[in-house]
């Protein structure tokens, strides 16, 4: 197994909260003890529903936020604010709006030299242009696009255009954040091949989130199912989505879609809502919608444990 | 390694292109990008009422301000036996009632009124728009910011100016002479007396457009706050700021109407527009033609000003601009 080029321990990431004027601020905790290691090359997937964290960890991953616990590093180096911007020319993101990540005023020419212009302001102008003109070739564009504005292309371009931005500094890391869900089902697959692509030749690794598991399934070798800021289950993607053993994440697959209609088995439908994160909750934050749930769940909090694909459940499906 | 087959063929955009093409491939595609101007000025022209507007405005400007040049009578020049006379050759717009020319008057009442006018509402954009980014991008300014700025909004206009004008005048009049004194005085008591809703409007759209993501995009690739405002943030919030700029031109022309109407603007021998309407209204009866004269050039300024922003900001809008 090649080097490791992300590695995070415990991270979490929790948020003040004022609530009135007398009362003490409480706290979200959007994000509790996320360990994971990312390889060149390697596909991680986030996957979990609304709220569940997973924008949040992209957030720390790329540097917009500080985690308010455990340790990120990237190529082996601490992330703390003072080497923020020596490591950020390593992890870049794409999000999931293409129409809210290109800023309107600015040409596709404006917006791809910008990551250079903050990070090698020594560049010449001739070399950003000569850059910024490969990698609109890269993902795809044509020449002729590279002066227009961003209102004048279509969703899938748009997107392109934010992976050749996210490639400007020739990263190691992309940080995936749900980059096809806002896209038309014909043109999510033309971005995912080309990201295929892309990893294939630029060795990049990818922490690609989504609720897609479809998706997840084929594009990704590993797979972090998240629930309320945690990790409830951790593995291979062949693994998971074969064999999985957490009630949770069984009830996300069974939810998936299925082309042939009555082929599947059946739903499993969960009751009830997620619960606030601003609650303290004692046992396994799945046990009020769990059907497996004991005792055990309500009173503590089962561990991430059994090595490469981990779970978090007193009583695991089988 | 899961395998990573294709999922279906792409067809329409170009493939990702495994040979990168030539730099002087790439050359012949691209012709030189038309500069932005060529196109807000492309954009500008579609837009016939703000052609118009603007060609307007200049033509007043072009006028308060060249025009003593042409028609050289001073304005102060009493002929006490020409007095209130109707329009004529040698008096285009009459004389008034100590026997000066209106045209003259007009003229150095329009250099006035429109100098204040653009002065205060650069001042005021400037001050708006200041306190209205500080306040939205900072969040820990943002409180403060918007308690003072309604401060300002509660804080009564004319009794205001009363103490302004009691205590600047003087040592304004004494540095900058009674003219400039009294210039920069007004200026800066109809700017900081207006900057609000320009500060209450940037403030709200910064904070939506805080939260788009092109900015966390910013963000993640290191932009500093500063360059994050200018090149980020202050050109999205262009329109606003221009719809403002245009509505406080015309405001500002209205309030020193209205300070030299209640005589606490500029001195009574000193035209502007505002003074000529205040001195016509005692003639109301006899001479109405006289209120004519400044209410249509303040009337005129204010409605050319605004069309010449609504094309402006839609010409500055490149997604407008686009269609």
């Amino acid at each position: 197994m090649s080097e490791q080029i992300v590695t995070a321990r415990n991270l979490a990431r929790h948020y003040e909260v004022k609530q009135g004027f007398l009362s003490a601020p409480a706290t979200v905790r959007a994000l509790s003890d996320v360990s994971f290691d990312l390889r060149p090359g390697q596909t991680l997937a986030v996957v979990g529903e609304s709220g569940c964290g997973k924008s949040t960890l992209a957030r720390l991953v790329t540097m917009i936020e500080e985690p308010t616990g455990g340790e990120l590093r990237i190529k082996g180096e601490a992330v703390t604010r003072d080497h923020w911007a020596s490591l950020r020319s390593s992890v870049q993101i794409v999000f999931q709006d293409p129409y809210g990540s290109l800023n309107p005023r600015q040409r596709i020419s404006t917006i791809l030299q910008e990551p250079l212009k903050i990070n090698r302001p020594d560049m010449s102008a001739e070399e950003r242009d000569r850059l910024a003109r490969e990698k609109l070739a890269l993902v795809g564009l044509r020449p002729e696009h590279y002066d227009r504005f961003p209102h004048m292309f279509s969703g899938g371009q748009r997107q392109r255009i934010s992976i050749a931005r996210a490639l400007m500094l020739d990263p190691a890391i992309l940080v995936l954040d749900e980059p096809i869900s806002a896209l038309d089902v014909s043109i999510q697959s033309q971005i995912l091949n080309l990201l295929v692509e892309l990893q294939e030749r630029l060795g990049l690794a990818y922490l690609f989130i989504s609720h897609d598991l479809s998706v997840v399934r084929h594009f990704c070798d590993d797979v972090i199912v998240m629930y309320l800021g945690r990790v409830v289950e951790q593995g291979p993607s062949k693994e998971v989505f074969a064999n999985p053993r957490h009630p949770y994440t069984k009830a996300l697959i069974s939810a998936t879609p299925r082309a042939v209609p009555g082929s599947g088995r059946k739903r499993i439908k969960l009751q009830g809502e997620l619960p606030s994160p601003m609650d303290l909750i004692e046992g396994c934050p799945f046990a009020p919608r769990c059907w497996r749930v004991t005792d055990q769940c309500r009173k503590s909090r089962p561990e991430l444990s059994g090595g490469a694909h981990g779970i978090a459940c007193y009583n695991p499906e089988d | 390694m899961t395998d990573k087959e294709r999922f279906v063929p792409d067809e329409g955009l170009a493939p990702a292109s495994t040979v990168l093409p030539a730099a002087g491939e790439l050359d012949e595609f691209t012709k030189p990008p038309r500069s932005q101007w060529a196109n807000v000025w492309d954009q500008f022209k579609t837009h016939k009422g703000a052609l118009w507007g603007g060609i307007l405005f200049l033509l007043i400007v072009v006028t308060v301000f060249l025009g003593p040049y042409v028609w050289t009578i001073d304005p102060t020049h009493i002929d006490i036996r020409a007095r209130n006379q109707g329009p004529s050759l040698a008096h285009p717009f009459g004389t008034d009632q100590l026997g000066r020319d209106m045209l003259a008057r007009m003229m150095a009442g329009g250099r006035t009124s429109v100098s204040v006018g653009i002065a205060a509402m650069l001042l005021a954009l400037g001050l708006g728009s200041l306190i209205g980014v500080m306040a939205g991008f900072f969040k820990r300014l943002d409180g403060p910011l918007m308690r003072l700025t309604d401060l300002f909004l509660a804080l009564p206009l004319l009794p205001l100016l009363l103490v302004m004008m009691m205590l600047f005048r003087e040592p304004l009049n004494a540095t900058f002479g009674p003219e400039q004194g009294i210039f920069i005085l007004i200026v800066c008591a109809i700017g900081i007396t207006s900057w609000m809703p320009t500060a209450r409007i940037v403030r709200g759209d910064v904070l939506a457009l805080k939260e788009r993501e092109f900015v966390l995009a910013a963000r993640s690739m290191g932009t500093t706050n500063t360059k994050m405002i200018l090149r980020h943030i202050l050109p999205n919030v262009l329109s606003p700021i221009m719809v403002s700029a245009t509505l406080g031109i015309a405001t500002a022309i209205i309030t020193e109407s209205a300070l030299s109407f209640l005589g606490l603007g500029f001195p009574p021998d000193f035209p502007t527009w505002g003074r000529l309407l205040f001195d016509a209204t005692d003639y109301l009866q006899q001479y109405p033609e006289r209120v004519f004269w400044p209410g249509m050039a303040i009337s005129l300024t204010v409605l050319s000003v605004n069309y010449l922003g609504d094309g402006l900001r839609d010409a500055l809008d490149p997604r407008i601009r686009g269609r």
